[in-house]
């Protein structure tokens, strides 16, 4: 199925009456094995209105994530949470969709300066599970009028409803960006440095560390002047003898670590382990130092480990939760892709599935 | 404003209630006395008033849970309450409702710099938050204009806003975690001091949904490094619309200042007799401020002047000192002050697309004509969070009345041009039978199904948000 307009796909959903795996691009194929019809929004496309002195752009959920792009760097703007491509991680083809995006809440190193794709999302528009065309949020940058659906909408992977129309504040690229690059530290030691420089008045955009080869990483961005302020100043301080590295060199850099390009093509199984940064260095410890990957100054940690290491198990002393990205067959079947709730959490989060999902057909089982 | 019938059931078992709830609670902590719950019978939209049957200001968790238990038990009404400085009538209680004030719940529970992040219980007050983690130069960004009496509670539940909001984001997008104590007692955690949900973003939700879904006692928030420092500009228009233009540019020049604040002609006009700040007679006037060294800030300063010179200003005042930032800032914080001199007032935070902005202003003024009632504007102009301040007299029979058509039609007009009807005070009771507008019978019906979700008997706060007509089947049903 693939609906050319919202009222097609609200009248799809109507009329379905099995399961139904709802579908972008197909690049984000992470889940557990969802058996249903396939709706693609891929049909829903176009960006429906961009106002470039307003810093929005609302779109329709099945448009290309590169059509975006494309549109925003006319105008010297950008999408600020960096969504990672999941394509080279999880060998996937196909096109990723800004719809995708929201769905799966995707985003890149930038998160702990400008919050993660949810923050920028500024409306949503979406058929539930009844097929009815909902609304919430809209386009402006700040909305309390009753309940903020958006931001539960992001990051539902379409269980709650199929995303039809999305609002985003977008952001204008900084004229320089700068990266300081430390070698041979261990996990301890970068994290230690991540903290103190964002603990700093620096106002970094990213921090990031690769246990292979030991390599730590801050970004800075902004004016030119103000760039090369701070690197000088982030070199006399927590990043003493650290290598400047500039302009596309440093995109590079992080465009690695947005997509976790490393664990691409290697055996094993990957998680992404969201915790409390200082909890991060005991994590390798805990699972037999596998090869680990940090963004967000150690809040997230990407894991290769062996397919049949619980990893998630490591994670019950802590908070945090560990997301299972790329497994096996096997793995798929047998371990839940999300972190199991609280019981009194998954007690809400099951009332609320019924209520917009009250058939239970938008990507049964998927999450939770 | 209508609000449901109160329950005389519950009325009449008052000392029942009040017997059980300081069988949990300490016995100051419950407020019986009618003199003293007039203390709780309005929060700082006063135009509305209804002391509650009981308010009860419990000291933990567990006593607000113990509380909660027993309001289930009994089915009565349980309106939150953080500082009561909601503009939107978000804590006004009714007659056969308790009134559950945080406002003892003021801890600081745990600070983790390494972690940049602050656990705190919710009584405790916006500002005394950052006040607590200055020592290392570190703050929370979240400052609504109350910010020295708002507790973080009811920042929570309003998702409020504030000046710096343009850089560091809303309520929302500094909130990590929470502790919420459900309507049937439980106590549940959702979030932490970690970053994003694992499962659906229920902080998301429960963030803004007025405590109508819970009562968060408990809250991990965000803290940010001061920035090294702060200087704003001044600058003075002839009209409106170049002032508007002038926004848009900074804005799209990718230089982001903490804050873009407008004030159009009747406010500067107002605040100058007020608080005598020196401001030009202009139409329009923006303070624009930017952060970081004195390096950085000049250096953003002179492309910030460089924009505005092609939109001809009437004045450009760059602050070269703290006391010049300090003067440029006092008549934009006086603002609200220099208003109520004049009259009583009533203000507004409708929100609109910063293209809008000229034509908004323009059919304000032409509106304000229609009714007979002056208004002024000082707003947040980098987000298009407006704030019209429209001016009534409160003891001339019908002003109020007229003052409420006038700021539901500016409302309705923000909506219009594809904006909404509050950006950071909460809908409340004021706004609540405007909710039709902005959304439709099926968007309100999916925002009632998820409180039904949380508080399935519509205990907690239930005669806000959605438009009485609309919860009305929901509410009784529940009874």
């Amino acid at each position: 199925m693939k609906p050319e307009n919202e009222a097609a796909l609200a009248e799809m959903v109507q009329a379905a009456d099995g399961p139904l795996r709802i579908e972008g691009g197909g690049t984000r194929d992470i889940g557990g094995l969802v058996e249903g019809d396939i709706l693609s929004t891929a049909g829903l496309s176009g960006v429906t209105l961009y106002e470039p002195g307003a810093l929005t752009l609302v779109a329709q959920a099945g448009t290309p994530l590169a059509e975006i792009e494309a549109v925003l760097a006319a105008e010297q703007q950008r999408l600020a949470f960096e969504p990672m491509d999941h394509r080279t991680l999880l060998g996937t083809s196909g096109t990723p969709t800004i719809g995708g995006v929201v769905a799966a809440n995707v985003s890149g190193p930038r998160r702990i300066q400008v919050g993660a794709c949810r923050d920028s999302l500024l409306g949503v528009r979406f058929v539930d599970g009844a097929g009815r065309i909902l609304k919430n949020g809209g386009r402006v940058m700040k909305n309390v009028t009753g309940y903020d659906l958006v931001k539960l909408m992001a990051g539902s992977w379409g269980t709650l409803g199929v995303l039809s129309e999305v609002s985003l504040k977008v952001q204008a690229i900084p004229e320089a960006q700068a990266t300081l690059l430390g070698q041979g530290l261990n996990i301890e030691t970068a994290v230690q440095a991540m903290s103190a420089a964002l603990g700093s008045p620096y106002d970094l955009t990213g921090a990031a560390f690769k246990s292979a080869g030991g390599e730590a990483m801050v970004r800075v961005e902004g004016l030119t002047e103000s760039v090369a302020y701070r690197v000088q100043r982030m070199q006399s301080e927590m990043c003493k003898g650290w290598r400047v590295v500039e302009g596309s060199d440093s995109a590079a850099l992080w465009q690695d670590v947005r997509d976790v390009v490393p664990f691409a093509g290697r055996e094993g199984a990957v998680w992404r382990l969201s915790v409390k940064p200082s909890d991060a260095p005991a994590l390798p410890e805990d699972l037999g130092h596998p090869d680990a990957i940090c963004d967000w100054g150690g809040g997230l940690v990407w894991v290769l480990a062996d397919h049949a290491k619980d990893v998630r198990q490591v994670m019950t002393k802590r908070g945090g939760h560990a997301t299972l990205v790329r497994a096996n067959t096997s793995a798929r079947s047998t371990v839940p892709v999300f972190h199991p709730d609280p019981a009194p959490i998954a007690a809400i989060t099951k009332g609320l599935r019924a209520k917009f999902d009250p058939r239970g057909i938008l990507n049964p089982g998927l999450m939770g | 404003m209508e609000m449901p019938v109160p329950d005389q059931s519950i009325i009449a078992r008052k000392a029942r209630i009040v017997a059980r709830l300081r069988s949990v609670l300490p016995f100051a902590a419950v407020i019986e006395d009618e003199a003293e719950t007039r203390a709780y019978e309005c929060d700082a939209l006063t135009a509305y008033r209804c002391p509650p049957l009981v308010a009860v200001l419990p000291s933990t968790t567990q006593e607000v849970s113990e509380v909660l238990k027993i309001c289930h038990e009994e089915g009565v009404p349980v309106v939150p309450r953080g500082a009561g400085t909601s503009l939107a009538g978000g804590a006004l209680p009714t007659a056969d409702s308790v009134i559950l004030g945080v406002a003892r719940m003021n801890d600081v529970l745990e600070t983790d710099y390494d972690n940049r992040f602050i656990r705190v219980q919710t009584g405790r007050t916006n500002l005394s938050v950052s006040g607590a983690v200055e020592e290392e130069d570190f703050f929370y960004a979240p400052d609504p204009s109350s910010q020295l009496a708002c507790a973080i509670a009811g920042n929570i539940a309003m998702n409020s806003g504030g000046a710096h909001c343009l850089k560091y984001g809303v309520t929302t997008n500094n909130l990590m975690g929470v502790t919420m104590v459900m309507m049937d007692g439980e106590i549940v955690e959702v979030g932490g001091a970690h970053l994003d949900s694992g499962g659906l973003d229920l902080l998301g939700l429960i963030c803004g949904s007025e405590g109508q879904l819970g009562v968060v006692t408990e809250a991990t928030l965000r803290i940010l490094r001061k920035p090294e420092g702060a200087r704003p500009v001044l600058m003075g228009f002839d009209n409106n619309e170049v002032a508007g233009q002038c926004v848009s540019d900074i804005i799209k020049s990718g230089i982001l200042p903490v804050a873009i604040e407008f004030m159009d002609r009747p406010c500067i006009r107002a605040t100058e007799a007020f608080a005598g700040a020196g401001y030009p007679d202009c139409e329009a006037l923006l303070i624009v401020e930017v952060e970081g060294s004195e390096k950085e800030i000049a250096a953003q300063l002179e492309r910030i002047i460089a924009i505005a010179k092609t939109h001809n200003p009437v004045e450009l005042r760059e602050s070269a000192s703290a006391e010049e930032s300090a003067k440029i800032w006092l008549g934009r914080k006086s603002a609200f002050g220099a208003m109520g001199q004049i009259n009583d007032y009533m203000c507004l935070d409708g929100t609109i697309p910063v293209s809008q902005l000229p034509f908004v202003l323009r059919r304000i003024g032409e509106m304000s004509k229609d009714y007979g009632l002056d208004v002024g504007n000082v707003f947040h102009a980098g987000d298009g969070n407006m704030h019209p301040l429209i001016l009534f007299d409160a003891n001339k029979p019908g002003d109020l009345e007229l003052c409420e058509a006038f700021g539901a039609d500016i409302l309705k007009l923000c909506v219009e041009v594809g904006g909404c009807l509050t950006g950071e005070h909460g809908v409340g009771i004021e706004k609540r039978d405007l909710m039709s507008d902005q959304y439709a019978p099926d968007d309100l019906d999916i925002q009632m199904a998820i409180k039904d979700v949380f508080d399935p008997k519509w205990l907690l706060n239930p005669a806000k948000v959605f438009p009485l007509a609309a919860s009305d089947t929901r509410r009784i049903a529940a009874e």
